[in-house]
């Protein structure tokens, strides 16, 4: 018998209220523990396709299962209970750039704390540490009293990053992580995401643009145009000459 | 070799649009001065009477200092109390209001619709009212000041909160957070200098508003200023205004001062 997958897209079609496909016909599972990379051209539709898994985009039809469950009927506690075990990596950090990055590594532990207490900042001296080690993983412990905004392109989304491990997540989606990095600090940002994968049996999720990072770092590439899954290939089958048909026009 | 331009509409090229819209400006000033009959000349003419009341006023009587200066506090605590208030009912308002968060239309709009509301009660009218209620006295300056500040700071704090960074809210919902909490990390810190500095600003307006309204019997150094005024005493008055003057620029510089520090 076949594990359960992680992730398992049925038939998930999206169209947007003016018409325009997001989705057509997707199906695939992700197995636990992937390095999945989706690759496309701009508007091909890997951002939608990475928000519908925690239904930060709703879906049109189709089905989509995380740990076998249908997500689709999730309102309010259990949303939020989905969103906690779902990291989230985005292009523009999204850090609060006023706040210390304490504040920002913490906030990812709120989903765990009732309302007042988040509010009042009431988090457990365990957690302190946690946040702590968190920032220690992407080699960023000395920042804790920095203000985020003090920091670089890769610092910040080493931060993000420290945010995100604050949720104890099962899954990191990460939507184009590393567009607005130099080629050193993006090697550092697919690096962690990399050990993440490996040594915390995370399964990650990545949108990239380059396919040399796609080839160097993925065990999977799926290829997206239109909105439709036109390339699906485990990395030993991966061919410069194959992928680059995600590109073609039509 | 010249590089090809494209060329450009003859609308363009001779300025109609700016032009238009400049015509039909001085058009509706001049028509809004006629129709309005303000007589332009008649304010030159008089001049003279404001020259002569700016002489009377030149020699401020600085003996009645000691005696402004109780009510001078007394001024500034009820823009303090009266602003303070406002401000703090106008944060769950400006957030409801914010069409940003609030994706409901008919909720934003009702909210939008009370505070359009608030805005429309001139002050003067509330500080009447609430004299009525509560008798003369500060209690009616305080609560006069604090609707007038909630009509204004409530609209101000809205548009901030329109202007912010919605990266990190996007963040926090994926997080798991609640609506509660998404507002207090991912919203809050984006805005709070603005808000002190808004609020800083309106408790300015507000030391001069109550400056007026102590006209009506509502408190504070205006029940001075009108006394001197009736008495045509204007060396007083200018002493009220100079200290009222004071207080707006040390206003004025402590907020200055604390948007440098909190950027």
């Amino acid at each position: 018998m076949e594990a359960t997958p992680m992730i398992s897209f049925k038939h998930v079609n999206k169209i947007y209220d003016n018409g325009t496909v997001g989705l057509k016909d997707i199906n695939f599972d992700i197995p636990h523990g992937e390095f999945l990379v989706v690759v496309g051209l701009s508007g091909a539709g890997k951002s939608t396709l990475l928000r519908t898994i925690n239904r930060m985009h709703e879906i049109t039809s189709g089905e989509i299962r995380i740990e076998d469950e249908a997500i689709s009927q999730y309102k309010g506690r259990s949303l939020r209970l989905l969103r906690r075990k779902i990291g989230m990596i985005f292009q523009n950090f999204n850090l609060v750039k006023r706040s210390s990055v304490a504040k920002n590594v913490l906030s990812g532990r709120v989903s765990y704390y009732p309302t007042w207490k988040s509010i009042l900042g009431l988090f457990s001296a365990d957690d302190r540490q946690k946040a702590v080690q968190s920032l220690h993983r992407v080699n960023l412990a000395e920042k804790l009293y920095a203000r985020a905004d003090e920091l670089s392109g890769g610092q910040q989304q080493r931060v993000a990053i420290a945010r995100t491990l604050m949720q104890d997540p099962k899954i990191i989606l990460a939507d184009e992580p590393i567009a607005s990095l130099d080629p050193l600090t993006t090697k550092t940002v697919m690096d962690i995401l990399k050990r993440l994968n490996r040594e915390d049996g995370i399964t990650v999720i990545v949108n990239l643009h380059s396919v040399a990072l796609a080839r160097e770092y993925a065990d999977r590439i799926v290829g997206l145009r239109a909105g439709e899954v036109v390339y699906d290939e485990p990395i030993a089958k991966v061919t410069e000459a194959n992928l680059n048909q995600v590109y073609q026009a039509g | 070799m010249m590089t090809q331009v494209p060329r450009r509409p003859w609308t363009q090229r001779w300025h109609v649009k700016p032009i238009g819209w400049t015509v039909l400006m001085v058009g509706l000033l001049i028509a809004s001065s006629r129709m309005t009959g303000v007589d332009v000349a008649m304010f030159f003419g008089n001049l003279g009477q404001f020259t002569e009341l700016l002489v009377r006023m030149s020699q401020p009587a600085w003996d009645y200092l000691p005696v402004i200066l109780n009510p001078l506090y007394e001024t500034i605590q009820m823009a303090i109390l009266g602003t303070t208030i406002g401000a703090v009912f106008a944060v769950p308002f400006a957030v409801l209001a914010a069409s940003n968060l609030v994706h409901n239309r008919w909720l934003r709009g009702g909210i939008r619709l009370i505070l359009d509301l608030v805005r429309t009660l001139p002050d003067l009218l509330l500080a009447a009212i609430f004299v009525a209620i509560f008798g003369i006295g500060s209690t009616a300056g305080v609560v006069t000041l604090a609707i007038f500040s909630f009509g204004m700071v409530s609209k101000l704090f809205y548009e901030v909160i329109e202007t912010i960074d919605m990266g990190p809210l996007e963040a926090m919902e994926s997080v798991g957070a609640n609506p509660l909490v998404i507002i207090w990390y991912a919203v809050l810190p984006q805005i709070l200098n603005q808000f002190v500095s808004y609020f800083l600003y309106t408790l300015e307006i507000n030391v001069r508003a109550s400056t007026v309204l102590g006209y009506l019997g509502a408190g504070g150094i205006g029940v001075f200023l009108q006394r001197s005024l009736n008495e045509f005493n204007y060396s007083q008055t200018a002493v009220i205004i100079l200290a009222t003057l004071v207080v707006v620029m040390v206003i004025d510089g402590i907020s200055n001062h604390l948007r440098r520090v909190l950027l």
